[in-house]
């Protein structure tokens, strides 16, 4: 019986792979020429792509970029002889109105403002969004930052941002000494002391330090806000505080104390169950009726406090879902290593659930980011808001691919950055398991 | 005929087979519920320092949940258990106090993936112990050592083997310098091949004198290792003895039962 038996007594050494799997032309062939229908369906769209391709190059690359009106550029396209189709974009109007649709009413001396606060964003998410390439004192930057952007925007006195963060800062020291106590006890004074310092401290600094250094830009009111600028500190900040109040509230949804459980899991419920735009109206109108008669509650902070409550409710559930997908047995690990809560949370549990959640993470950003053009409904001039009113001008009457086209660019830059920064990120994330 | 009392025997074998005075682990008449299923019913043990305790059972008998709850794992219902003098209540203080005397293994790792090796040892040391990072990391690799993986130091866990995986987490927990050791069926999850790596590991640990509860289905660990072996069947203690007596001698029928099927006699 032995001669049934098999013992192999040599390995079979490995071989390169076909031809269709390493070269181009064997991929091609593989591909996109395997047969006669194959080949003559590639063709066929390749000539359909450069169709198309040709055509929106004939209607851009026009030479209209200094009209004046929507009827110059027509006469522009008419002298160019393009015969029937006699289409070609009207740049004029980009030229003209480009800068408007960048700042809305923005005073024009003041232009550098918005544009310096929204370039030091970068190396002020630099640090948090590249963290280890970075050194660290550059997060000191990211600190100062929230408040040195509304300072750049809205401009006044810059004693009142200083003082109201080191009422943070005093806020801080008072929960650094009282941390013996218990630790609600303790977050209830060092909160009590920020606030009395907002209250009390602040105006008397404010009116004391601007008497020795008079240090302030030149306030611009809300109303003048508009254009691309106003989507994007409506979506920066909301974006930004959406991330941490998101996920404040999945933890509290998770939560075994009932009052904090019901509490997160109804403001979830209500506010995913209404429309933003209702939640606009309420900020831009009803809020003023709830409020004692003459109080100034500026409508941009108003827009931006429901657009980040809007945008954190999903962010909860995104992140629920992250925090569902982790086994049990790494919250278990944790704690049986001796980890407290925060810690289990800050230290193993959140950096896993966030990356699991990275690409819902993003969708929630972009579609905030985008949303921020319903803000037109209500009255403001964000790009959209603004179309309105250039195409109601006789000049530019009757404009429409030049304008949306434009936004939809100035959008798509910004949407299409945060999508590759979650690839990128999603990449230097991935561990082998 | 005297009738021995089930729980004064209970009690009373722990102290004849003690290898110390000093009392470890005391639990003491322990029910515990999960919903309306009655998991651990009237669990009197004493654990006295320097034991290895070995602890089967078919699947079910609570044998898990048991030392579950020595870390509060899992919450019980009646009884008390006092660990090192603590008792365990909802003192959040006295719970994390528990917590970083006791080390823990569990049968899937649960090694932190998104930390390197290195990061999974020194992450508690110098969160919970506060303990500088250098120093961390010092200790860290004397436990890998002897482990005998050091050369595996800054890979994620994801890129181990289940040996070395399991190995890391021993000697994770070790970092913490604990003064007992609970292991939940650490090789149940291994492959055969891998099963001794840990399993050699543990024999040293137990020959350096840690008291340790382990549950687990292998019976030669049991044999070689063990000073004591308890038997549980729906969620009570059936039997303990010392090992030679326990397998050669088994006194109730439950546990001839149970040897019988797992030693295939």
């Amino acid at each position: 019986m032995s001669d049934q038996g098999f013992v192999r007594t040599e390995m079979i050494p490995p071989r390169p792979p076909p031809v269709s799997q390493s070269s181009l032309t064997g991929w091609l062939k593989e591909n996109l020429f395997y047969s006669v229908p194959s080949s003559v369906a590639t063709l066929l769209t390749l000539v359909l792509f450069a169709w198309g391709v040709v055509s929106v190059l004939h209607w851009l690359v026009v030479p209209t970029w200094s009209a004046q009106s929507i009827n110059e550029c027509r006469s522009i396209v008419a002298e160019l002889g393009r015969g029937i189709s006699q289409s070609g974009a009207c740049w004029g109007v980009i030229r003209d109105r480009g800068i408007q649709l960048m700042f809305g009413f923005y005073p024009a001396a003041g232009y550098w403002r918005p544009v310096l606060a929204f370039v030091l964003l970068l190396p002020a998410l630099a640090p948090v969004l590249f963290a280890e390439k970075l050194p660290k004192r550059l997060r000191w930057f990211s600190l100062v930052y929230p408040f040195l952007m509304p300072w750049l925007l809205w401009g006044g006195s810059i004693w009142i941002p200083v003082g109201i963060m080191s009422g943070l800062v005093a806020g801080y020291l008072a929960y650094r000494i009282t941390l013996g106590l218990n630790s609600l006890l303790c977050l209830a004074i060092s909160s009590a002391v920020t606030l009395a310092w907002w209250v009390l401290v602040v105006p008397v600094l404010d009116e004391l330090l601007t008497s020795l250094a008079p240090i302030a830009l030149d306030p611009v009111p809300s109303r003048m806000f508009g254009g691309f600028m106003l989507s994007l500190t409506i979506g920066v900040v909301a974006i930004a505080s959406s991330l941490p109040i998101g996920i404040l509230l999945a933890l509290g949804r998770k939560s075994d104390l009932i009052l904090i459980k019901s509490l997160c899991v109804g403001f979830i419920e209500f506010i995913r169950g209404v429309p933003l735009i209702t939640l606009l109206f309420v900020a831009s109108t009803l809020l003023n009726i709830f409020l004692p008669p003459g109080t100034e509650f500026d409508i941009i902070m108003r827009v931006i406090i429901m657009a980040t409550l809007f945008a954190s409710a999903y962010m909860a559930e995104v992140i629920r879902g992250g925090l569902a997908a982790l086994p049990r047995g790494q919250y278990e690990a944790a704690s049986a290593l001796g980890l407290s809560y925060w810690q289990a949370q800050r230290l193993v549990i959140m950096p896993q659930a966030l990356k699991i959640s990275i690409p819902g993470i993003v969708s929630v950003f972009i579609s905030m980011f985008k949303d921020t053009t319903l803000v037109s409904i209500i009255g403001l001039l964000d790009p959209l808001g603004l179309t309105t009113s250039i195409r109601a001008n006789q000049e530019w009457a009757g404009i429409v691919w030049e304008l949306y086209g434009f936004i939809a660019i100035l959008f798509f830059i910004v949407t299409y950055s945060m999508s590759r920064y979650s690839l990128y990120l999603e990449r230097k994330l991935h561990r082998e398991h | 005929m005297t009738i021995s009392r089930p729980d004064a025997e209970q009690k009373d074998i722990g102290s004849r087979l003690r290898v110390s005075q000093q009392v470890a682990i005391e639990v003491i008449g322990m029910n515990k519920w999960f919903d309306n299923f009655h998991v651990l019913r009237d669990i009197d043990l004493t654990v006295y320092r320097g034991e290895r305790i070995v602890i089967c059972g078919p699947s079910g008998s609570g044998k898990s949940t048991l030392i579950r709850c020595m870390n509060r794992l899992e919450e019980h219902q009646q009884g008390s258990i006092i660990v090192d003098g603590t008792e365990l209540t909802s003192n959040l203080k006295d719970i994390s106090k528990v917590r970083s005397e006791i080390g823990m293994v569990f049968q899937s790792f649960n090694l932190f993936p998104h930390l390197t090796v290195m990061e999974n040892l020194t992450l508690c040391p110098i969160w919970v112990r506060r303990m500088p990072q250098h120093e961390a990391e010092e200790v860290a690799m004397h436990f890998l050592e002897k482990v005998r993986i050091p050369e595996q130091a800054n890979k994620y866990p994801g890129q181990l083997s289940g040996g070395q995986q399991q190995r890391v987490a021993i000697a994770r927990s070790l970092c913490m310098k604990p003064r007992i050791m609970l292991f939940d069926e650490p090789t149940s999850a291994l492959d055969p091949e891998m099963i001794k790596e840990v399993l050699d590991t543990m024999i040293e640990l137990a020959e350096e004198g840690m008291t340790m509860l382990c549950v687990t289905h292998e019976m030669g660990f049991a044999r070689q290792v063990a000073n004591r072996i308890i038997f549980m069947d729906e969620g009570q203690i059936i039997e303990q003895n010392e090992p030679n007596e326990f397998f050669h001698n088994p006194r109730s029928d439950r546990t001839r039962q149970f040897l019988g099927q797992i030693l295939g006699r």
